[in-house]
């Protein structure tokens, strides 16, 4: 699998290069969040806030009033936890058009719960306004700009950064509203986002060498949620349905798809995978998503409990976990 | 610092005093018969807002209609046409000055005041707080007079602050007034903008603060004592002006020291009982009036009849 270094400040770079209205704004995670390059390039429209993160979201929010984008950066957590009121009544109850680029994640950072944004999507989907997005590989982080920049709205996007896998060709870009197929099948439908879906990719050739097929799909439209492809897969299904998300089982992916099928009607049964209810802790992401259950394997568990038997699919038949060294050169520290 | 800029006593000082006079009245008399109001804003504030309208502000006529329209719906997709209470404030221009109002809960204040100055019909204030109207108690932005949505205190400044780094990007020379109330200043998020204001040296931000010393729970110094505020403003490279916040002359002189380089504050020392004396007997609890008894509201009865008698 291709896997891409620094897509992110890569692609800022040239996509704001015609649009001087747009801004970035960092709150001292500059080359934490892929800006650096950006802040070299275009040192006048790049705003180092420091480490003031309610006045920056009530700032972006006085900024965009006045036609400027701004393109605020900064770990997820330190954006919805720390500055939620000033995201809810700053931006998101004018309707403006912020766009907001948290990194890090759910498990992607060994930082601890301090640093891992778990319950981000539960918040961020339920302030009205707010469209949510999130990047599961290198082309959605490649075409999100343009998805978020379409938004007159608010923005919130779970961004990637460092090595990122190519799971979708770079012509398949990530489109507002609209999932995409990974891979077809009728046994269960899978509806994964995030990274979880390059983790779910691991396992399913496994479940379809013994005999189960799957229906995969790759959300990166989170809010607003209402692919009719999504609910048409759902209701083809034979077993049931299984999400998987790098986020707490409450209030993200798979409550959105559980509020889908029930008020379509849809009666089948669902399994979520993600962090069962409970802060997690400083490790690396492959440990962290072994740990809480939402890695290949866990797929597997899931599968073979919605299918009735034990399919005997080990640790050694999933294909190579991808491991992302601690330190790399695209990052800027371990974290 | 001392201000070398001396304005003349000229119409507007007379206008202003007579619009403070007005606020006072208007508030006044809006508690008494909705037994109920933000009074001791009015008596801490009521110079400040009339001179920030008849001096201070760089601001054409209203653009909004005298009687306020009903309110349509929230900013949103949906709303593409919200109206902004902004235009009571006038129409936009690079040259002119922009208005916050911060501490929404004064907007009875801020209403009162509109009337006085001429950009808001006296009907206006009968829709306060009714059922789908946008004169709300707590102003949002749809409320006349108002830009930003504030109530959730210290986020006006920071908003503006946003809308000021703007103006500089655009080489605009309006300013932007923020008015805050001292309370604010516990927030955390109004030394963050501070900081940020000092950074980027935002000094077309003009910020007047009612200094009443009081808060919901009562005296500042008790809730939470801010001590020294003028030394605090001043090292974060505020520019810092200490007036009377009941002389309309001393109010509007630092207005004319934005420019030079940092964000100028005018501390505003107010008494919450000004003009309302019997106010005092309600004290230290003074950020909300509801009468306790009949006998309670009859007396204000006799401040307003003496108010009106005096003029």
């Amino acid at each position: 699998m291709e896997t891409v270094s620094r897509v992110h400040a890569n692609n800022l770079v040239s996509w704001a290069k015609d649009r001087p209205e747009v801004l970035v704004l960092s709150a001292d995670l500059t080359g934490s969040t892929e800006i650096d390059q950006f802040r070299e390039i275009y040192p006048d429209r790049f705003f180092s806030m420091g480490m003031t993160e309610q006045s920056m979201m009530s700032m972006a929010g006085g900024l965009a009033r006045e036609g400027f984008y701004p393109f605020v950066h900064t770990f997820a957590v330190f954006m919805y936890r720390r500055a939620l009121d000033q995201i809810a009544m700053s931006i998101a109850y004018p309707n403006l058009p912020v766009r907001m680029f948290g990194f890090l994640p759910g498990v992607m950072t060994p930082g601890g719960a301090t640093h891992q944004a778990i319950e981000d999507i539960a918040v961020m989907r339920s302030l009205p306004n707010m469209t949510v997005l999130e990047c599961g590989d290198a082309t959605d982080v490649e075409s999100v700009l343009d998805v978020a920049q379409d938004v007159p709205g608010p923005v919130y996007v779970r961004m990637l950064r460092g090595e990122i896998p190519r799971l979708f060709p770079r012509n398949e870009r990530m489109k507002l509203g609209v999932a995409r197929r990974v891979c077809k099948g009728s046994d269960i439908a899978l509806v994964s986002s995030g990274v979880c879906t390059e983790e779910a990719m691991r396992a399913t050739a496994a479940l379809r060498e013994r005999g189960v097929s799957i229906e995969h799909i790759h959300v990166s439209t989170l809010k607003p949620f209402a692919d009719p492809t999504i609910l048409e897969a759902i209701a083809q299904t034979k077993y049931g349905v299984i999400t998987m998300e790098n986020h707490t089982v409450l209030g993200g992916l798979g409550t959105a798809v559980a509020e889908m099928m029930a008020e379509a009607g849809v009666g089948r049964k669902l399994a979520r995978i993600g962090l069962p209810d409970q802060f997690a802790h400083g490790a690396s992401q492959h440990y962290l998503m072994r740990e809480y259950g939402l890695d290949a394997l866990a797929l597997v568990r899931n599968v073979e409990s919605l299918v009735g038997t034990e399919l005997g699919v080990g640790d050694e038949e999933l294909a190579s976990v991808r491991v992302n060294p601690i330190h790399s050169e695209a990052k800027a520290e371990a974290l | 610092m001392n201000v070398d800029v001396q304005i003349p006593e000229e119409q507007w000082a007379r206008a202003a005093r007579r619009a403070a006079y007005g606020i006072r009245r208007r508030v006044l008399e809006h508690t008494i018969n909705n037994n109920g109001g933000y009074l001791s804003q009015a008596c801490s504030a009521a110079e400040t807002i009339a001179v920030l309208y008849t001096k201070v502000l760089k601001i054409g006529k209203s653009a909004a209609p005298p009687v306020p329209a009903a309110f349509a719906g929230v900013p949103g997709h949906a709303h593409a046409d919200y109206a902004t209470g902004a235009l009571y404030n006038g129409p936009r221009h690079a040259d002119l000055d922009r208005f916050f109002f911060s501490p929404a809960h004064y907007a009875l204040v801020l209403y009162a005041a509109l009337i006085e100055v001429g950009r808001m019909s006296a009907e206006g204030l009968l829709q306060f707080n009714k059922d789908g109207s946008t004169v709300e108690m707590i102003g949002a932005e749809h409320s006349p007079g108002m830009e930003t949505t504030t109530g959730s205190l210290a986020q006006g400044l920071s908003q503006a602050a946003g809308i000021a780094l703007a103006r500089k990007l655009r080489g605009e020379s309006g300013r932007c007034v923020v008015y805050m109330s001292d309370g604010e200043f516990q927030e955390g998020q109004t030394w963050e903008t501070f900081e940020i204001l000092f950074h980027y040296r935002l000094d077309n931000v003009l910020v007047y603060v009612d200094v009443n010393g009081q808060q919901c729970d009562g005296k500042m110094i008790d809730v939470l004592d801010l001590g020294d505020l003028a030394a605090k403003l001043r090292a974060f490279g505020a520019i810092v002006y200490d007036v009377d916040g009941h002389d309309v002359e001393d109010l509007a002189r630092p207005s004319a020291a934005t420019g030079q380089g940092a964000p100028v504050v005018v501390l505003c020392r107010t008494n919450p009982c000004a003009g309302i004396s019997l106010l005092q007997d309600r004290a230290p609890k003074l950020h909300y009036v509801r009468f306790k008894s009949e006998a309670e509201r009859d007396e204000y009865r006799l401040v307003l009849q003496t108010m009106e008698q005096e003029g």
